[in-house]
């Protein structure tokens, strides 16, 4: 398996299905560890870094975790490689942009990622579309576990799993779901949602992870409590009461549209298909707001034969690192914007 | 009127409501006084900004900024700095002005109950022990004796493989 194969499929996680997938588009959850006997990245010298990112590799690739497992050296893709990593959600754009030897570890169906060398030295992830947190937190804890037969983490009796920063410590489990929020937003409700949802130590995030602003209504929303609850207890509060909320919140918004506002929505949903059929050069913000509605009008019903998973799909290919590895080369943000409407039109069309 | 804050005569910002083991407590606090409890009232600020502005207050005039790990030389004010400790060694050595931070950081805990390694062979105090070790064996070869450092390695190798 090659890097090259990832780029004209989109990952199993975003293939638009999975429990409650007209809103959660797709669930996450992390492990950081680090190693035991080892200083934290921030404090370890170039050799060290080195000498653990050799080590993770092989351990990770020796650990028989996936049927297909691809190792990528970070340091040594190319500007558009790592770009695409972080466009399919498998590395951090901080990860993408350090400088020290650094890595990860991919399976075939992309449901797993594991970042080497990160803010901690494992920061080991598992992909699920729709909400489906109960299936993760099986998997991954599987993973932890091989991976502990062959690695000492770093753990302590009162603290539990140490890691870098103490906002991580205790289980190292962040848990998060990526929800599409486009009623709640057009209603002015969203804010109030947020609110709520910071009220219960949760924390918001825009589509590509901290530090990041929200596009095209996707949101990222994940726990902040790592410490003095057990893994079970996380995922419970999370799945049974905290995003249930959210999903009922976004609903109730998206049918009390329609009820009072259903020209407006309509005319809303059809100028964006109109759109993206005709133009001609479009940006990723634009394209990113109009597949936002289409893709509200396709769970409505108000527009009928385009598939969830395409549109899931449209929303990865056409980034810009993903059309320009299409293309084959780099591309100036103008020929990019040309390539993108090219690809949407057919897509729309195709879809027909 | 408006509501002035709990602390001073200043009139409150900052209107929080947190349950506490079931019961309510409501604070009304001016901008000054909500930063001397560490809350930001930045929307949406990061929590990793929020530890920063914690740990900047707790350093400021206080025995705390000349804390320091033996084993990774990092300062309480160089984690206030950046939010990343350095190394294990850190939880403890740390630990006075850590805990108070890790209680507001996780909903008022500061004891781990999850998941144990099932190989709990990471007994801390070898851990420190190699710990060590490795930053001797950095500085070793940063002064290019390479003796001492294949000693230190088979020292660090026997420790970590018995």
């Amino acid at each position: 398996m090659k890097l090259t194969d990832l780029t004209h499929r989109a990952g199993e996680w975003l293939r638009g299905e999975g429990p409650m997938h007209d809103v959660v588009i797709s669930s996450r959850i992390r492990l950081a560890r680090n190693l035991a006997g080892m200083p934290f990245l921030a404090r370890c010298s170039d050799q060290q870094k080195k000498e653990l990112e050799g080590r993770l590799r092989d351990e990770i690739l020796a650990a028989a975790i996936a049927r297909e497992m691809l190792y990528i050296d970070i340091a040594a893709a190319g500007e558009l490689d790592r770009q695409l990593l972080v466009e399919r959600h498998l590395i951090s754009r901080q990860h993408a942009d350090a400088k020290h030897p650094r890595g990860v570890a991919v399976s075939g169906s992309e449901t797993i990622a594991i970042m080497v060398n990160e803010e901690d030295h494992l920061r080991i992830q598992v992909l699920r579309s729709g909400l489906q947190l109960a299936d993760a937190i099986g998997e991954i804890n599987r993973i932890d576990d091989l991976l502990e037969e062959r690695l000492p983490f770093a753990f302590h009796g009162r603290y539990g799993y140490l890691t870098a920063c103490p906002t991580n410590v205790g289980t190292g489990l962040r848990v998060s779901v990526m929800l599409h929020l486009p009623a709640l937003k057009m209603s002015g409700q969203i804010e109030k949602a947020f609110r709520a949802a910071r009220d219960m130590h949760l924390a918001i995030r825009g589509l590509f992870g901290e530090g990041t602003e929200a596009q095209g209504d996707f949101f990222q929303v994940s726990n902040q409590t790592t410490l003095g609850k057990s893994e079970e207890q996380i995922i419970d509060e999370f799945l049974n009461v905290m995003v249930p909320q959210f999903i009922e919140y976004e609903r109730k918004a998206r049918q009390s549209l329609v009820r009072k506002r259903a020209i407006a929505i309509d005319d809303k949903i059809s100028r964006a298909m109109a759109l993206l059929r005709s133009a001609r050069l479009i940006s990723s913000e634009e394209t990113m707001y109009l597949l936002s509605l289409v893709r509200m009008g396709v769970d409505l019903g108000r527009i009928k034969g385009i598939e969830l998973k395409t549109i899931n799909e449209m929303f990865l290919m056409s980034q810009p690192a993903h059309l320009q590895r299409a293309a084959g080369h780099e591309m100036s943000p103008l020929q990019r914007g040309e390539l993108r409407a090219d690809y949407l039109r057919r897509m729309i069309d195709g879809a027909k | 009127m408006k509501q002035k804050c709990d602390k001073c005569d200043k009139p409150a910002v900052v209107h929080t409501t947190d349950i506490i083991g079931g019961q309510k407590i409501e604070k009304h606090l001016c901008e000054d006084c909500a930063s001397g409890e560490g809350i930001t009232i930045k929307a949406g600020a990061e929590i990793t900004q929020l530890l920063e502005d914690f740990v900047l207050q707790t350093s400021r005039g206080q025995e705390s900024a000349d804390l320091k790990c033996g084993v990774c030389g990092m300062t309480w004010a160089d984690f206030g700095q950046h939010g990343l400790l350095g190394c294990p060694n850190d939880y403890d050595r740390f630990e006075r002005p850590l805990r108070p931070l890790l209680a507001r950081a996780h909903e008022g805990a500061t004891q781990h109950i999850g998941k144990t390694p099932c190989r709990a062979g990471a007994d801390q105090k070898v851990q420190t022990a190699i710990l060590r070790l490795r930053a001797e064996l950095n500085a070793a070869i940063a002064a290019e004796d390479y003796e001492k450092a294949a000693r230190l390695r088979d020292r660090i190798k026997n420790l970590e493989h018995p």
